[in-house]
């Protein structure tokens, strides 16, 4: 077998190259055909140039959203899966995207034109939903117990994830027609991102989570074969989950304030990377990130062209892939 | 030399173990019998340092374990569990290599010198054809040496200093095992101890096993130490009938006693 070097370095080359090329003819794709060497031409004001316009104000963005949210939930999928210890655990299975919405809601409903520091109302209350929703299942999980309890947490994520859709009803009830459709359209899952700001304001976060990730690689594989043979193999194992489950609730947490709930991503993606690369998460993390990015970029292209000039949301295409996916899966699995 | 000294220990009000005290000296091969709930597994954790007694310690060579890192803990004392399920489909080698965590810093991934003590570890214990193989592929008997593989890899010293040193703790390693897989392991744990010098504590419910492979047995009731000793002097009817509370006859098969059951069907079906 390769050392292990070698397969992080070929599997980040491949789908890191993959995700590159992606990204980079996602955006001359779409209903005005561009070129790229006119769009990168700098002789030409930007002013009278119309493909660098298209090119960089009008697709570069989502496709960079894109690239951010498909990396961020396939590695926090990934994450999960290995903390959980379950392969079918998604990014949202704890709660997250349900706090996220309830919050982005609330947003919608009542605050439509507030900002925070150039940050528009809407992804900050998600972001601060998805908190309070992770928190809730956090304290539950570690009350009474050495460590995290893997069956608590599931439990508890899937009580919230349920309370919190009742709240959602609750408050749409009340909520007037426009906004009903436009929480509607938040919770189908969307990149149509107009700018870079949300995405330079999430960055941070997940550079932050990114850097626990590579951290967590060999901690996850020792939290494979349970908590009891973890930690007598040396592994500071409630250090491990609570830096697993933190992480990888905030970078959830600031993928969905960005994209809104795109499902299915962090099942997909690291499923077929496993397929591909084995199940070593040193391979598994970086290959995920990259071929996330690559996987979403490539599904937005598709509902951007699907029924153009219609765009649909992107959270629909991934969910019609997703779900019969997901049931091959569970086939699969005896 | 592993020792615990007065050790006791509860799960929250639960008190399990009551002022435990059991020497291991290097080169050891400890069998620790004792009915379901006596607190054999919580003994081989506090021995393990994966849990601390409340009071009383345990000390390695002559230190307390509470005083050692985590780390400075696993390159000494392995443990193998009754069974292994892993949540990913990780392969054989890969699963041994995972025993080498305590020696790689944080960021550091395993050399060739991690790569040569896991292949020794395979072939230690017989498996080195299966490297390849996806570990959930395996039969029972082969994930176990595996295992075992993996605790060999996990305190193997590179300079192979003194014999002894390594030391593995295995929970009914057996428990879920066939005859052949069962005679297997006892052989491995055998070889391990006469040839590699391991010291190997056991805790097993087959008291044939534990009469055929131990060389030193210690009976565990209530949370206390019943009896110890060589495994003639402790496997007696009498001390056996204390311990489960059933009637037994011990007989001699060949150099090994055998604790017969006197079937209380037997008393039923001749009245």
């Amino acid at each position: 077998m390769r050392s292990i070097r070698t397969r992080i370095l070929t599997a980040v080359l491949t789908f890191g190259g993959g995700a590159l090329l992606t990204i980079l003819v996602a955006p001359l794709i779409g209903s005005t055909p561009i070129s790229l060497r006119r769009a990168f031409d700098w002789s030409v004001p930007f002013a009278d140039n119309p493909d660098a316009q298209i090119f960089f104000i009008a697709r570069l963005p989502r496709t960079l959203a894109g690239a951010l949210v498909g990396s961020t939930l396939a590695s926090a999928g990934v994450v999960f899966q290995g903390l959980l210890r379950n392969p079918l655990a998604t990014p949202f299975t704890l709660g997250v995207s349900a706090g996220a919405a309830l919050g982005a809601m609330l947003a919608i409903t009542f605050a439509p034109t507030l900002a925070l520091a150039g940050i528009p109302a809407g992804p900050l209350a998600s972001f601060a939903g998805s908190l309070i929703a992770v928190g809730v299942v956090y304290l539950l999980a570690s009350a009474r117990h050495r460590g995290l309890s893997t069956n608590t947490l599931l439990l508890a994520g899937v009580t919230m994830n349920a309370f919190f859709s009742a709240l959602i009803l609750f408050v749409q009830y009340f909520a007037d027609f426009t906004d009903t459709f436009r929480i509607l359209r938040w919770l189908m899952g969307d990149l149509d991102v107009s700018s870079y700001t949300p995405l330079v304001s999430t960055l941070p976060l997940v550079i932050v989570s990114f850097a626990a990730f590579v951290w967590l690689a060999r901690p996850l594989n020792l939290l494979s074969l349970g908590p009891d043979a973890a930690e007598s193999r040396g592994l500071d194992v409630v250090g491990a989950q609570r830096v697993a489950f933190v992480s990888a609730s905030l970078a959830t947490g600031a993928a969905v304030s960005v994209g809104g709930p795109v499902g299915f991503i962090g099942i997909i993606v690291p499923h077929l990377v496993r397929l591909m690369v084995g199940a070593d998460h040193r391979v598994v993390l970086p290959a995920s990130a990259l071929f996330g990015a690559a996987f979403l970029v490539a599904c937005d292209v598709v509902s951007r062209t699907v029924m153009a000039p219609l765009e649909l949301p992107v959270g629909i295409i991934t969910a019609l892939i997703g779900g019969p996916f997901f049931l091959w899966l569970l086939v699969r699995r005896r | 030399m592993l020792q615990a000294v007065d050790a006791t220990f509860g799960y929250g009000d639960t008190p399990v173990l009551h002022g435990v005290s059991l020497d291991v000296p290097p080169g050891a091969l400890v069998g620790l019998i004792g009915p379901n709930g006596a607190g054999k597994t919580t003994l081989l954790r506090l021995l393990s340092g994966t849990r601390r007694p409340s009071h009383g310690q345990v000390l390695l060579d002559g230190s307390p374990l509470a005083a050692r890192s985590r780390a400075a803990i696993a390159q000494r004392i392995a443990v193998v569990p009754q069974e292994s399920q892993l949540a990913f489909d990780y392969t054989v080698l890969e699963v041994v290599l995972m025993g080498r965590y305590a020696h790689l810093g944080t960021f550091a991934v395993e050399g060739p010198a991690d790569l040569a003590i896991a292949r020794a570890a395979l072939d230690a214990t017989g498996v080195a054809a299966l490297d390849g193989r996806m570990f959930s592929t395996l039969s029972g008997g082969e994930k176990q040496r595996v295992v075992i593989a993996s605790a060999l890899a996990q305190i193997s010293d590179s300079s192979r200093s003194s014999p002894g040193r390594e030391i593995l703790i295995l929970d009914e390693p057996t428990a879920a095992l066939d005859l052949k897989y069962q005679l297997g392991v006892a052989a491995l744990l055998h070889d391990l101890h006469a040839n590699r010098g391991s010291t190997i504590v056991v805790s097993t419910h087959d008291l044939g096993f534990a009469a055929r492979v131990c060389r030193t047995l210690v009976m565990i009731k209530d949370g206390r130490v019943l009896a110890s000793g060589p495994v003639e002097q402790v496997l007696t009817a009498g001390r056996v009938r204390d311990l489960y509370d059933v009637d037994v006859d011990v007989v001699r098969h060949g150099n090994v006693p055998l604790v017969v059951p006197r079937d209380q069907g037997d008393t039923e079906r001749r009245t």
